[in-house]
């Protein structure tokens, strides 16, 4: 990764938006998560051993913003499951130029997934794997993968991550 | 043969037939340690993987009949073999890092050497050194090749077996059912993803449900509230083999919601006529197969199952972990052959399915919510009634004749 490349203001920016993207999650603003992306992107969660072997289908893929609003429109009105809240813990980014314009950002990801009785696990660990592009003043997500490190779900994934 | 130095403490049936099934069958350790000895490694054909997974000689996988580890590999002959994933010297995992290629299987405790058929080749220092020491004169290597279990392949399923008394895998799948895997399984297929989900239930809890046609639109209202699959849909189930294996199928667009539950407003929770979705492209698909089925879930006991969700395609492995947990192992495919417009389709309805899926992910959890409320619940019993007491095929899927036909299976073979 050369960070020699990109600004330290704009590296600056990116942790930010990594950080209000995640406080939006763990807050449960999930109507504004949509808001971090394009219209026309990318959100796929997959396991890092799908991604090493070119195995392309994760556990969830939206093209675009509007498959990620069904998405929210599903957990709020059509699927069952227990409450629950998630907590991240970011890793920081390493930024680098992007080739079709924008920047490539890699941040290692920790979260906990807080259920309404008070159990609490390390659900998930991996990478947010992002392309990043300046969308009228903000930036936003182009694409954002989601490596998880485990191939293996504890139960279910409903909210996002 | 059973052992019965394993026998499961008292549990009482209250019906002769399958229309109740006592929730200590959930929570008995006993009963389950039972399961492992009766029922995988007894006379039933565990799926244990797909053969292109093991493409090439020298190829394996780890996976489980039951949860007694395995390993799948294929010889330099391209036969499949599958064995106790166990070295016969002193009980170490032979391989421990999921899959891959080897020349053959050697232990990495003592380098006891096997051929990939699970044959001891060689015994490391087996005369000594220098003739001094070694294995005593009498030790026989053939004597002490790998558990081997029995193994057929069907249309691309490996499936095993650790029993001489189970029959042949077609006839034990019966018509009906391998004429179904065979219409899935119809061409080469490519493999597009894989995962695993941790099940905080009994095994059992999780096959109820997959032969459970009566909770699709109840519980799962993605599907429903988009008029993808109803029960007032064409459809029906079929079961086979004593209750044991199960076919659930549907056509899309057959039905009309006049004159069902569904038009009652508030009736059933399923009904949310205000959600609409932003991106119908998530759902569209076109028609796989010429009989205009478009949903299918089958299942092969123990714990095999093969899912047709439009054009969702994947089979999936129980695992039994102990009483309370298991894991479920799914394996997405589509076929050699697919558009690149079909891929797409593909991807998208992925969403539906796994963990993650809008339509599946309550079944990752409804077992647990049996297993939580019944741990204490002893003298009680589910109740099985719904499309009748008996165990046949149904002409609708508001019906619990494949779970009837499950336990039907299970009690005569676990003979309790
Ligand atoms: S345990 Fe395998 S060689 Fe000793
Ligand atoms: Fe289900």
């Amino acid at each position: 990764m050369n960070q020699a490349l990109v600004n330290p203001e704009l590296v600056n920016r990116v942790e930010r938006l990594q950080a209000d993207y995640v406080d939006c999650i763990d807050d449960e603003r999930y109507a504004d998560w949509p808001g971090f992306f394009l219209e026309e992107c990318l959100y796929t969660i997959i396991s890092r051993d799908n991604a090493r072997r070119g195995l392309p289908f994760g556990f969830l893929w939206c093209e675009n913003r509007r498959m990620l609003r069904d998405r929210i429109a599903s957990m709020k009105n059509a699927n069952i499951y227990e409450p629950h809240t998630y907590r991240h813990v970011l890793g920081r980014t390493s930024v680098r130029p992007a080739e079709a314009g924008g920047w490539r950002a890699r941040t290692s990801y920790m979260l906990a997934r807080v259920m309404h009785d008070g159990g609490m696990d390390l659900f998930s660990t991996g990478a947010y794997e992002d392309w990043i592009v300046e969308d009228e003043g903000t930036l936003r997500f182009r694409e954002k993968r989601v490596v998880t490190d485990s191939g293996r779900i504890d139960a279910l994934i409903v909210i996002p991550f | 043969m059973q052992d019965h130095s394993l026998i499961p403490a008292a549990i009482e049936w209250p019906t002769a037939d399958a229309t109740r099934v006592p929730f200590e069958v959930f929570t008995d350790p006993e009963l389950y340690a039972r399961e492992q000895q009766v029922l995988f490694r007894g006379p039933t054909w565990n799926f244990v993987a797909l053969d292109i997974e093991i493409p090439d000689p020298g190829d394996y996988k780890t996976s489980f009949v039951g949860d007694t580890p395995v390993l799948v590999t294929r010889d330099q002959d391209g036969t499949v073999h599958c064995m106790v994933n166990r070295c016969a010297h002193r009980g170490s995992a032979l391989k421990f890092d999921g899959s891959g290629n080897t020349q053959d299987l050697t232990c990495v405790y003592h380098n006891w050497r096997y051929d990939l058929a699970g044959n001891l080749q060689s015994v490391a220092f087996q005369h000594g050194v220098r003739q001094v020491g070694g294995m005593p004169p009498d030790f026989d290597l053939a004597r002490h090749n790998l558990r081997r279990a029995r193994v057929e392949v069907f249309h691309g399923l490996v499936f095993a077996t650790f029993s001489d008394e189970t029959p042949p895998l077609r006839e034990y799948l019966g018509e009906r059912m391998a004429s179904h895997i065979a219409r899935v399984l119809n061409r080469p297929i490519r493999i597009l993803g894989t995962y695993s989900q941790t099940l905080h239930s009994n095994w059992k809890l999780y096959m109820e449900n997959v032969k459970d046609s009566y909770h699709a639109s109840l519980l799962h209202t993605f599907f429903s509230t988009f008029k993808l699959n109803r029960l007032s849909m064409q459809g029906g189930v079929l079961v086979d083999g004593g209750g044991a294996h199960h076919l659930s199928w549907s056509r899309r667009g057959t039905d009309t919601a006049a004159g069902t539950e569904y038009e009652k407003a508030g009736e059933l929770r399923a009904q949310l006529d205000d959600f609409t979705l932003a991106d119908p492209t998530l759902i569209k698909s076109w028609l796989e197969y010429d009989d205009g089925i478009t949903h299918s879930i089958q299942s092969i006991f123990p714990c095999f199952v093969l899912q047709q969700i439009q054009n969702s395609l994947a089979v999936r492995l129980l695992v039994p972990r102990s009483v309370d947990e298991s894991e479920l192992f799914w394996i997405v495919f589509g076929y050699a052959d697919d558009t690149p417009e079909q891929y797409d389709m593909r991807l998208r309805q992925s969403n539906l399915i796994g963990p993650a899926g809008l339509v599946s992910m309550e079944d990752g959890i409804i077992g647990n919510f049996i297993q939580r409320s019944v741990h204490r619940e002893q003298g009680r019993s589910a109740i099985l009634e719904m499309g009748g007491k008996e165990v046949e095929d149904q002409q609708s899927r508001v019906s619990e004749a494949g779970v009837r036909g499950f336990w039907q299976a299970y009690r005569a073979r676990m003979d309790i």
